[in-house]
């Protein structure tokens, strides 16, 4: 099958590799119809993340038909068509029985390595994530093995196009579950900082769980447009004003009530954090995280899809500390909201598909990255089609 | 049972195809080694305990061992292998208290002197079971304590840990994961636990 292969920072190959096939009794294999790229994708694209190999498939947003499952999977039959998370949960283990899906214990045959590095015992497997995160065959190519079938992959209400449902494998899901972690009250003021795909879904789901007010942050014209569309956020341009002030200035000096981190690791800015990178005397660069806890109300939320992989520096822990912030952080729980948010798209409630502004054939996957990623031709979104 | 003597880390090459046991730098391991580790299982005790006490079951989760096999009630015969060459070895239970406890020992003039036990305990707040192995190697001089230190490789800890987690899937997602795209890439061919037959 054709498949995007890594070989290195910024060498994406679309080769003809191994077609998947049943392993496991729990298995489920899977014909892509549509898959995307996320911008935790450039990370790897950008040699951030560890533990890489050449050849290694790519991609971890991917629905499509089922082909054939293994004898234990009993939810699910060929021709069913599903979208699939991009965090495989075993559905057994404790994390798992406690809707902490992204925290399976049994899913990650290299859970031994993430051990190692981290300290403690290993989340979840992801697809095409890299051998850290269990080495799977990802979904930016025209099958895909998915172990425990049952416990990840939702069927698609009838009526909805695959543009539509496919973003609740992640970035819906993911943003679902950033405003959640707002804990959002009546009344709220809620900021987003970074208006990509996470952001602008999660400037919706906040709206969605009530919030009085969403101000979104970016400096990418495109993206505060999209922000702004709805009429109701509000957008700030940080190349332009002092955010802080601004912030301050709309919440009468109180600042948000909760803040969400959309951003995460390669933030812009900060000649501070690129030197010390450079030197490696720091691995991620939190400069938008930063500026959230600077910003937050006391007692507020901070709230962080994240991705974050290693350390920073000079983190305000006096600050937090000092206004009581609760942090709320990590990888998406993704099975706990899909088929509500598929239920959701098919009542008309939110409808993701208005963030993609690229659609192109796999073929075209390796360019598509580096257009998503210097955001040329006003690129937000890349659909994929195998 | 001998004397425990304080465990040392055997620094042993990755294998090559030639020349295994006369590489210089190569030094046979002295002392006994210990190994241990807990894993916590949400599964009850009886259940593992079962599965362990049926020692063929082993090499499902230890893929250091090759055949287990139960000669009677109280004996087994194991057997491992190491890169061309096999060694063999008949332990007795020693401790079998179900669901609870189980330990083993290597016979006398084994090849590889060794002995194990296994404890099941119910976690606290009812959160599954705590399950403790022990294992204990008594390498001996020469070139057969070269071949255990192969055997054992590099980090014997890791080795138990490993086992361990796949014991942990298998009890619990009834299967072990792999992220292999097709079978026949996975590399221990060997090896296929709780693989579709």
């Amino acid at each position: 099958m054709r498949a995007v292969c890594w070989y290195g920072k910024e060498d994406l190959r679309v080769e003809n590799v191994s077609d998947p096939a049943i392993i496991n009794p729990r298995d489920a294999i899977l014909k892509v119809t549509s898959g995307a790229i996320c911008g935790s994708d450039l990370h790897l694209y950008n040699g951030y993340i560890p533990t890489m190999k050449k050849g290694d498939v790519l991609g971890h947003e991917f629905m499509g038909e089922i082909v054939d499952v293994g004898p234990e999977v009993k939810t699910l039959k060929p021709g069913d068509r599903v979208v699939s998370p991009f965090t495989i949960s075993c559905g057994a283990c404790f994390f798992c029985k406690h809707e902490l899906w992204s925290l399976c214990d049994n899913s990650n045959p290299n859970a031994g390595l993430a051990e190692k590095m981290y300290g403690s015992l290993s989340g979840a497997g992801l697809f095409g994530y890299s051998h850290l995160y269990g080495g799977y065959s990802g979904g930016q190519a025209e099958y895909v093995r998915v172990p425990f079938a049952d416990v990840g992959l939702a069927k698609v209400p009838e009526g909805l196009s695959d543009e539509q449902a496919l973003f609740v494998g992640d970035i819906l899901s993911t943003a679902y579950m950033a405003a959640e972690n707002c804990q959002i009250q009546r009344g709220d003021t809620v900021a987003v900082w970074g208006c990509g795909p996470v952001g602008l879904l999660s400037i919706r789901c906040a709206q969605m769980l009530g919030a009085e007010r969403v101000i979104a942050i970016d400096r990418v014209p495109e993206r505060l447009h999209l922000a702004e569309q709805d009429g109701k956020t509000l957008v700030l341009d940080d190349s332009k004003t002092d955010i802080l002030e601004e912030l301050a200035e709309l919440t009468g000096g109180l600042g948000p009530d909760a803040c969400i981190d959309a951003v995460g690791m390669e933030a812009h800015g900060s000649i501070y954090d690129h030197v010390k990178q450079a030197v490696r005397l720091e691995t991620d660069r939190p400069v938008a995280l930063r500026q959230a806890i600077q910003a937050c109300r006391k007692g507020g939320t901070v709230s962080i899809p994240g991705v974050y992989g290693g350390f920073i520096d000079k983190f305000p822990m006096g600050a937090a500390f000092a206004k009581g912030l609760t942090f709320k952080m990590g990888q998406t729980h993704v099975p706990r909201y899909m088929k509500m948010l598929l239920e959701r798209i098919s009542k008309g409630e939110i409808d993701p598909s208005f963030i993609i502004t690229h659609r192109l054939p796999l073929d075209d996957a390796p360019q598509a990255y580096r257009v998503f990623r210097d955001k040329e031709n006003e690129c937000v979104k890349v659909v994929v089609k195998p | 049972m001998k004397v425990k003597t304080k465990a040392r880390e055997l620094s042993v090459e990755g294998v090559r195809k030639q020349d295994e046991h006369n590489r210089p730098g190569d030094t046979p391991l002295t002392g006994g080694i210990q190994l241990r580790r807990a894993v916590r299982i949400l599964k009850p005790a009886e259940a593992l305990y079962d599965f362990w006490h049926d020692f063929s079951n082993l090499p499902r989760i230890m893929p250091n061992l090759d055949d287990v096999r139960l000669l009677d009630s109280h004996h087994s015969r194991w057997q491992a292998r190491v890169l061309d060459r096999t060694f063999t070895w008949d332990a007795e239970l020693i401790t079998d208290e179900p669901p609870h406890r189980l330990s083993w020992r290597s016979i006398e003039n084994s090849d590889v002197e060794n002995s194990g036990s296994v404890t099941f305990e119910q976690a606290p707040g009812d959160r599954g079971t705590d399950v403790k192995v022990v294992l204990t190697y008594n390498p001996p001089a020469g070139p057969a304590g070269q071949w255990l230190a192969k055997w054992l490789g590099e980090e014997p800890a890791s080795q138990l840990a490993e086992d361990l987690r796949r014991f942990k899937q298998l009890m619990e997602a009834g299967e072990i994961p792999t992220n292999a795209r097709r079978l026949d890439e996975i590399v221990h061919a060997h090896r296929r636990e709780g693989v579709l037959r």
